[in-house]
């Protein structure tokens, strides 16, 4: 109804120029705009910079005031430091190791389970994809005891198979293919059934090739996720050869505690990875957290 | 026959099924089914488990960390929800303009969000590191004697709500912005054709077309603020003095501290419940203000 009302007056507006003050009073606010948003980028990208500038000061410079913005002389031997004192080299191993078999074993199971949903009629085949989004509601803090303690006695504590297996399906991956899979169009399917294709060919041969964007959006999503993902690690993992990461980090800032330079070399080092996949995948970074919209 | 094909039909879906149905049963249905029955359970993982019926429960409730905890939580929510929600529609507001540098300032305010939590508050209790941080240099120059931020019970909380706040913006951001950009242009130009103010506009077109939007990423940040963890964990442990202490940060002690498995157990569940309940009367509080249009 209120559609109807606002949508009305434009109509009859579509033959009508837009009138000249209309666009002056446009130019009024674009300082102020502009300043808003300059500002806010600077808010959020200073501290980066400083993590990387803190990265390369000394530690006699470190706590000197006013704080020096560009290090003088700069250190970049903090970065071999860090590396001597603290196996961050296996930390990244590890966050390589678990994020990618995480990844890829998500992107497959969701990736069948979609095709199941979306092509495949069985018994049951609804109510058992409630049970699925149901687990998205299943916070990890509740789990986290009894999983702890399933992982344990299948003796997975500080092993990658304890890193990794709770994290290798994704109900949201499922249900975000599922709706992906729902848009292709049959035409194609049907043709190979026809020549006798089976199922699994169908999901191989095209359904996968044709789902490229939506594969790469839940990808990238889940990649992220695990890169970032701490209360896990940190429950499973208790020697440092093993840690991952983010919980490598806060243990180094639990040890070297005012060895800022160390930890912000070390967190520089952490950040990179995830900058490449940011910046060269960003539409698909970005879409992925607004197609996690459709959650609710 | 019917049965053959059925029985056919049925072996298809779970062999494409089970790669994703037996980690969920495994990782997270039985381990939730796990943690319900823990929770009625004393166990320390020495002795066997020892049915104590709702003790765990009547203790949690009653425990002053508990309490605190919960008060935390709650102090962290009341500061950070709005601080992202209204720096977060700023911000989508500002971006939903044609202007230059749009993917630049979209690509920047994102980049927290992609950060990890651990590398968030790591930079952020440098920065609000007291004696010689960035922020408090940055505050002196301007004549205030900056706080002692995570080192002081009162400012603790608040360091942990501003880094918070700093990394969701972008989130919250993008998703305000989605919202916007699928309000037709043709309201705002019928309004002003009416002689709506700006402010008019913002007000009966802006705000309600985009109170699903709103609606999503408020639901959202709420069930998410409630668990909130990973940056209390590294800025500050929960302390000075458990002043930052939160509901999750107090399961994953009672756990992996004390081996206290029930106890935490019935915590987390009581924290489960708690979020659910609020979700729902959410959805049913949605009616009077999200427009769907």
């Amino acid at each position: 109804m209120r559609n109807g009302a606002i949508a009305k007056p434009m109509e009859v507006r579509a033959s009508v120029p837009v009138p000249r003050r209309l666009k002056m009073r446009r130019l009024g606010p674009r300082a102020l705009l502009y300043t808003v948003l300059l500002v806010g980028a600077a808010a959020m990208l200073f501290p980066f910079a400083w993590m990387v500038s803190t990265s390369l000061t000394s530690d006699a410079q470190l706590f000197v005031t006013p704080p020096q913005l560009i290090p003088s002389p700069a250190q970049p031997q903090n970065y071999t430091r860090v590396a001597d004192l603290y196996p961050i080299l296996a930390f990244m191993r590890n966050s390589l190791i678990v994020a990618g078999v995480s990844t890829s074993l998500q992107l497959l199971s969701s990736a069948m389970a979609a095709y199941a949903f979306a092509r495949l009629r069985f018994r049951g085949s609804q109510l058992l994809f409630l049970v699925y989004l149901a687990t998205l509601m299943v916070p990890l803090q509740v789990i986290i005891a009894p999983l702890f303690i399933e992982m344990r006695y299948l003796g997975f504590v500080n092993t990658y198979p304890g890193l990794i297996l709770p994290g290798i399906a994704s109900a949201f991956g499922t249900f975000l293919l599922r709706q992906a899979f729902l848009t292709l169009p049959h035409e194609l399917e049907e043709a190979a059934f026809i020549d006798g294709a089976s199922h699994w060919t169908v999901f191989r041969r095209i359904v996968l090739p044709l789902s490229g964007p939506s594969l790469a959006t839940f990808g990238i999503f889940a990649f992220m996720a695990s890169w970032n993902s701490f209360l896990w690690p940190l429950v499973i993992t208790n020697s440092l050869d093993l840690m991952t990461l983010p919980v490598g980090l806060s243990n180094l800032q639990g040890q070297y505690s005012t060895a800022w330079n160390l930890v912000m070399a070390g967190s520089t080092i952490s950040v990179i990875p995830i900058l490449i996949v940011y910046l060269t995948a960003q539409r698909y970074v970005v879409r992925g957290v607004a197609l996690s919209g459709i959650k609710g | 026959m019917v049965g053959e094909r059925g029985r056919r039909k049925a072996a298809r879906a779970i062999f494409f099924l089970a790669p994703s149905l037996v980690p969920l049963l495994l990782f997270t249905l039985a381990p939730m089914a796990g943690s319900l029955g823990l929770s009625f359970f004393r166990w320390d993982l020495l002795r066997p488990p020892k049915f104590i019926g709702l003790d765990n429960f009547a203790n949690v409730l009653a425990d002053p960390d508990f309490q605190a905890a919960v008060g935390h939580t709650l102090f962290f929510i009341a500061g950070y929800l709005p601080l992202v929600y209204i720096g977060g529609l700023v911000l989508a507001l500002a971006l939903n303009q044609r202007l230059r540098g749009l993917a630049f300032f979209r690509a920047a305010y994102f980049l927290p969000v992609v950060t990890s939590w651990v590398v968030v508050a790591l930079m952020w209790r440098w920065l609000l590191n007291p004696g010689t941080g960035m922020v408090n240099y940055a505050l002196s120059l301007v004549g205030i004697q900056g706080p002692g931020w995570w080192t002081d019970p009162t400012w603790a909380m608040p360091s942990i709500i501003i880094a918070s706040a700093w990394k969701d913006l972008g989130y919250v951001m993008v998703i305000l912005l989605a919202g916007l950009q699928s309000i037709p242009a043709d309201y705002y130009e019928a309004a002003s054709v009416d002689g709506a103010s700006r402010w008019a506009r913002f007000r009966y077109i802006t705000l309600p077309l985009l109170s699903p939007a709103s609606f999503f990423v408020l639901i959202i940040s709420l069930i998410n603020s409630f668990q909130v963890f990973d940056q209390v964990w590294v800025m500050t442990g929960g302390g000075p003095a458990g002043a930052t202490s939160v509901v999750v940060e107090q399961v994953y002690v009672d756990a992996f501290r004390y081996s206290e498995m029930g106890y935490a157990s019935a915590m987390s569940w009581l924290l489960f419940v708690v979020i659910l309940a609020v979700t729902a009367i959410q959805f049913r509080l949605q009616t009077r203000w999200v427009n769907y249009a």
